[in-house]
Formats: C-alpha cells, structure tokens, sequence
C-alpha cells in the first residue's frame, strides 16, 4: 500500500502547489489535486511511520506519534494547570493526525452552520455564521463518506457492537434516548477500499495495524503519489511562507530531515498544519506587507481558537466490561446533539463511547490525583465503562494562539502559546453532559461513576476561520485567504464554529471542494 | 568484564503488612541472617544499591515469573533510599495486593532519573532523608498510619511531585501491573473479534439496527 515518490520537483520549480501537512486536510487535497493532473509538493513536519511500526503500548505510542514540539498555555482551562506544556494530543507523522483518530464521521447539521442566526447573541462569544450552506457541502459530504467507506452510508454496515457499547446501549435505551448506536465510523466494517474489515484491536488511538481505520497514510497519500504528479517528502517542517511584492505567495521555508533550511518555490500554497501551527505559521511568516502575520489584516488569525466541550464519564460495574476490547469509539448517542436552550446553554452535544488502555487511565482519569481513592478505581478497571463528551464550544476572541516570544523552539523560533478560557456556555453544557452520561451508566446499573475533565484537545479548529467579510475571519468558503489568492488554509483553522460533531469528515469534504475550487482557480489562471 | 550475579543467600522481606501464609514458618529466622552476597570492589563500585524481594506464592505472578525472587540493582540511589521510596510508591499509590516486584519498576525509574540528573539525585535524597528523621532513622521502620500522614505532608512538594509523576507512570505500564488489573495490552494487538470483543452476558444484546454483523474475511 506504501509506496516511494515517482516524481521529483526541483526547488526552484515555481508551476508546483505546495500542501504544508499530509493530513485529513492536506492529504486528501493533495490526492484530488493529483488525479486532476496538478502537481503538488507535500511537506510533513512528521516522519514516516507505517502500520508494521504502530506500538500497542500507549506511552511509546504517543512518543511515536505526537505533535511533541514545545508548546505553552495560559488560561482558566485545567489543561494549562495539568499539561501545561501539552495543550493538544495531535500528530505530528505521515497521515497527520488522521494516524491516531477514532474515526468518528458525522456531517455538520444545517442550523450549526448559522450558529449565530441560530443561537443569537451569545455574551463574549464571536459567533459568526459559515459563509457556507449545509446544501451546497452536500454532494462533497457524498464524495467524502464514499472516500473513507463512513458506515451506515452507501450500504456500509455499522460496525458490531463491543462490551463498551453493549453498556451504553442498555443505559440509554433505559433512559429513554432514541439515537444510540454503533455511529457513523470511517472503519471498514466490510472488506473494501482494499483494507480490510475491523478486528476490533481497541487500538484506534496507536495507528491502526491492519488499516481497517481510514487513514490518508495509506489511502490518499499513496494514491496521489502512484498518478506521478505528487512528491512526499516527510520530516520537513516549515518555518516560514514567503510572498512578493504584490502580496502573492511564492514559498515557502523549511528545515529538511537532516535539519538544513530549504526553499521551495510554490503557484499556490495550502496551509494545513492543524489549528495550533498553522496560525502559528501564518503569524510567524509577518513582513513589513504583513506586520501582523501573512493574511492577518483582520486580526482574526489564532483567534477563536475552539476545542468543543469535552470531558469524560466512566461509570464503574459489579461485572466485568473490559472495556479496551474492540473498536475504541464505535458508540453514540445523538439526542442531545440538538439546539434546545430548555437545557440552559446554546449549541448541542454526542456521547460517544471511548475507552482507555492501563497507562492512559491513570493518567487521565484525574491529573495529578494519589491515594486509597484514586487505588480503588484502578482497582476497579476491568469493570469500568468508558465515553466521551463532544459538544460545541463558543468561539471567542481572547482564545486564542498567539508567539510566544519568550520560549524558542529547536529552530530558535518562537513557539505557540495556547490560550483557552471555558465559557459560561461551555460549562453549563459540560456540566449537563456529565450528568446524562452518568445517568446513562446508573441506569445500566454502575454502582460509581467519575466525572473526568478534558484532555489535551483532540479537536482543534477555528484558528483561521472562513467569513462572508473579510473583517470577521481570515479566508472565504473555499479555505482561500482574504489578503492572499494563492495561500489557502486546508484545516479545521477553517471552522467558522465547532458544531457538535467530529471534525475530521468535515474537513476531508472541504478538502475536497477546494480541490475542484484551486483547479478550476489554476486553469483560468486566477491563481 | 563479564556479568556478575548476585547469588541471593538469604531472603529480607521487602514489605511489611498484608503478607499471608496458610502455614507457618518463621520469618523473623530467615531475616536475622544478613544475604551473604561476594563483591568484588569492581563490582561493588558498579551499582549504589540493590533492592531484593520475593513474589508471595499466592501471586498471580508467582506462575508468570521466572523467578519468584528479584532484585533491582541501582545506579542513583542506596539500598535504604530505594527501600524508603518503594513504600513511599506504595502510600501514594496503595494496591494492597500488588506486590513489591511492581512497585520495585517505579524505583527503577526514579534510579534512572537520579544517576542522570544530580538535581533530582539530590532531591530524592533530601526527602528520604527527611522522612528518615521523622523516624529517628530509618522511615521503613514506622507503623503504617505514620507513614500514610507522613508522605501525604509532603504532598504538594517537589519531591513528592517527582515520585508520583513517575509513579503513575512506571507502576501502571508493564506487564505486571496489566495481569494484575486485567488489562489485555499487547496481547489485543491481532484483535479480540474472535476473542470476546462483545461477550459479556450481563446486559442485553443491544437491538441488531443499533449493532452491526460479524464481519466475513472475504
């Protein structure tokens, strides 16, 4: 399935797009550029790991595949205080963060794409409505669930039910919830695509072994690299985007593997280093044009930094759950994913089994927490149900990524600092969440449940977010910059809001749209 | 210079309550006679310290080990230091059954980070000795509610904060601790499809449109 570059581009070749990032966003646009016949340079901060290198131990795990450059935080968030230099659990290999997904894939609802027709003015929150319509992503969310074979779509079956779900099943069913199923996974749960089904590992989060698990690693980067018109070249990480006098962005900087500087030379750039380092980069690459940062004239680039309402419930039972065996999330509940203000906040929010191995639960389970009552739950493992709160955090200005300029990172740059302040509206939610996921376990007969608070983010959107105005955000429907007509953003620094739902098939279905959207742009020569 | 092992003459007991036996046998007979262990000054020289123990007959371990006696050599740390922060582990982390061998990993890590970091060498140091005089001299000799009110004084500390950030790590990720709280590890890695992903009996299957099937190989 791996395969080498059939092609070379030279530094100096201008004609080439050039993707920063071989993920969701990068990976799947380099792919639906590549079978248009464009020619792309993808550059991966990350080094090659293929699924014969995955590890089942979760810490060396982790160590293989993490975004592990320095970062800070700041904030009232309890991540700042217990991982303060870990504000994200992100990937940083081939395949992005596509590497360590659980696979969930859910399409945005139509009203969460006008949050702020939707849920009005909501106090020392940015709401803003996408520049885009639920309708018009449509056929790009069909492209999107074909591409990664989403279950209970195009007659893919949903995956079978393991212990964790069987528990969660029970418990809502008792409670009254209408939605609760094995959801709506990127996993193969038939042999197709050339992989083959799940064999319910439970080790979604180390790099799926067996590539049941829909990954651009060995999907979308080797397809676009067997067409002859797309270059990989991993451990390479950019330092800066570079533009003429006009404003046009010519290409970028970069430390190649053995740690010397490169050029290369670009027509079009795609940023897509997830929500933390792609503002980081735009902010980075400032000139005297740019004095805020490449396509920051609205100040807006690193703002609205979002990473949905999270947390966790594990509810602890007289009978074992084993709850690592099988398919990680493979386990929603969507009724309260609606817009219902009787609940006392905005926006709406999934349950979605999750479980954890040993290692990971003491960690997890509550940061920095010792003594005979933290023993006991330990103790109790083997009986422990786990799931996973994702709901819609607000977006506001103040959280935000900005230079640290007082901590340099290996190449004497300075490094993100994440700012993150929960909003009344995040809490309230948070705290209803926690309350029917207990619910949901007492009503499946747990005789203890633990309230767990967010990890490190998963999710990471909003930090260049896509607006009707050029004031409000920093690129269009299509991921293009306001300033820049040639630099587009590729992650979910796009999201406009953070909906309810997983990101990553959105940002797979936007990859797409703005393939077909920088072809035609390349073949005008708008861009 | 070949590898020396240490022959265990002797066995000391390496930990204090909840030790059971159905029979009876003196253990105070087996810990007055010192462990005639041979050093040379080469070898002596080589490790700071060496902690010993034995896996209780009733441990799941027992059957698992090759050896129902271990041993920790140590690098950064004394005998006594490593003695003292083995119990220090068990109060922050207190597992009643599980036994000194698992405990003894999170030494080693501390051993580790003390020969190469003289600073926490140093810190380790300090809080053994600390607690040691609140013993008169040696904290291992204390009764066990003095010792749970001693190390949870030093919560919050930088020694304190050293051992169990260490500890939550090192005593919950080996194969030790995976047998003892039942977690599969590595032995999931060709997955439990067809070994028990869904076979608990205790609820009711979940209805089969919330489901899926069994998937076929072809």
């Amino acid at each position: 399935m791996y395969t080498d570059n059939k092609v070379q581009f030279r530094h100096t070749d201008d004609h080439v797009v050039v993707i920063i990032g071989s993920g969701a966003g990068g990976g799947t646009l380099a792919n639906e550029l590549a079978q248009k016949g464009v020619d792309v340079v993808v550059l991966e901060a990350g080094a090659m790991h293929t699924q014969g290198d995955f590890a089942t131990e979760e810490w060396s795990a982790f160590k293989q595949l993490s975004w592990l450059d320095n970062r800070t935080t700041s904030g009232n968030w309890r991540v700042a205080k217990d991982f303060p230099n870990l504000p994200a659990w992100i990937c940083k290999t081939v395949g992005g963060t596509t590497v360590h997904w659980a696979g969930a894939s859910l399409r945005i609802q139509p009203h969460e794409f006008k949050a702020k027709t939707t849920y009005g003015d909501v106090q020392d929150a940015n709401l803003l409505d996408w520049p885009v319509t639920r309708a018009e992503l449509d056929p790009y969310y069909d492209r999107a669930e074909k591409k990664m074979g989403v279950t209970r779509t195009n007659g893919n079956p949903g995956l079978p039910g393991n212990n964790n779900f069987k528990v969660m099943s029970a418990g809502a069913t008792k409670l009254g919830y209408k939605e609760c199923n094995t959801g709506h996974m990127a996993i193969n749960s038939t042999v197709r695509d050339d992989r083959t089904h799940c064999f319910q590992r439970g080790f979604c989060f180390q790099g799926c072994r067996t590539g049941a698990k829909w990954s651009t690693l060995y999907t979308e980067l080797p397809r676009a690299q067997a067409t002859g018109r797309m270059e990989l070249r991993p451990q390479s990480h950019v330092v800066k985007i570079e533009h003429d006098a006009r404003g046009k962005a010519t290409g970028v900087v970069y430390y190649d593997k053995d740690g010397k500087l490169q050029r290369q030379k670009a027509r079009v750039v795609a940023v897509a280093g997830n929500a933390i380092e792609t503002p980081r980069l735009l902010l980075n690459s400032h000139s005297s044009k740019f004095p805020d940062g490449l396509a920051n004239g609205s100040g807006q680039v690193g703002r609205n930094y979002m990473r949905h309402t999270t947390g966790s419930v594990y509810g602890v039972f007289n009978d074992k759950v084993e709850m690592y065996k099988g398919t990680t999330m493979a386990g929603i509940i969507e009724d309260e994913s609606v817009f219902d203000p009787k609940r006392g906040f905005a926006g709406g929010y999934h349950l979605e089994t999750l479980s954890l191995g040993l290692p990971f639960y003491a960690a997890f389970l509550d940061p920095g927490s010792w003594g005979p009552n933290f023993a006991a739950a330990m103790d109790q493992y083997q009986y422990t149900a786990g799931m996973w709160i994702v709901g819609e955090d607000m977006p506001r200005e103040s959280n935000r990524i900005t230079l640290n300029t007082d901590v340099k990172d290996q190449y004497g740059l300075p490094v993100p600092n994440v700012h993150f302040d929960d909003h009344p509206n995040d809490e309230a939610m948070r705290e209803h969440a926690y309350k029917q996921g207990s619910a949901v376990y007492e009503a499946a007969g747990a005789k203890a449940t633990y309230l767990v608070p967010p990890y490190p983010s998963t999710h990471n959107l909003g930090t260049a977010r896509m607006s009707a105005k050029a004031s409000d955000g920093v690129c269009n429907s299509h991921g293009q910059t306001h300033e820049v007509a040639n630099l587009f953003i590729s992650d979910g620094s796009q999201f406009t809001t953070g909906a309810a739902e997983n990101p990553t098939l959105t940002i797979v279905t936007l990859a797409i749209r703005q393939a077909d959207y920088i072809a035609g742009q390349m073949k005008q020569r708008r861009v | 210079m070949r590898d020396t092992i240490i022959p265990i003459v002797a066995q000391r007991r390496a930990h204090d309550a909840g030790h059971h036996h159905d029979h009876d046998h003196d253990h105070d007979e087996i810990a007055a006679a010192p462990p005639k262990i041979a050093l040379t000054r080469r070898e002596f020289l080589r490790g700071t310290g060496v902690l010993v123990g034995t896996i209780a007959a009733t441990s799941i371990f027992a059957s698992l080990a090759p050896s129902r006696v271990w041993a920790l050599e140590m690098q950064g740390l004394s005998t006594h230091q490593g003695e003292v922060l083995l119990q220090v582990t068990r109060q922050i982390y207190p597992h009643a059954t599980l036994d000194d061998a698992v405990y003894a990993l999170v030494v080693k890590d501390l051993d580790a980070k003390a020969k190469a970091d003289p600073a926490v060498r140093q810190q380790l140091a300090d809080g053994v000795a600390q607690l040691d005089a609140k013993a008169g001299s040696d904290w291992t000799k204390r009764g066990a509610n003095d010792k749970a009110q001693d190390v949870a004084a030093l919560a919050g500390t930088p020694f304190f904060s050293t051992v169990r950030s260490t500890a939550v790590v090192s005593l919950y990720s080996n194969s030790l601790a995976y047998e003892h709280f039942g977690y599969g590890a590595s032995k999931g890695d060709g997955g439990y499809l067809y070994q028990g992903f869904n076979n608990l009996t205790w609820l009711p299957d979940p209805p089969a449109a919330d489901s899926g099937p069994i998937p076929k190989d072809s």
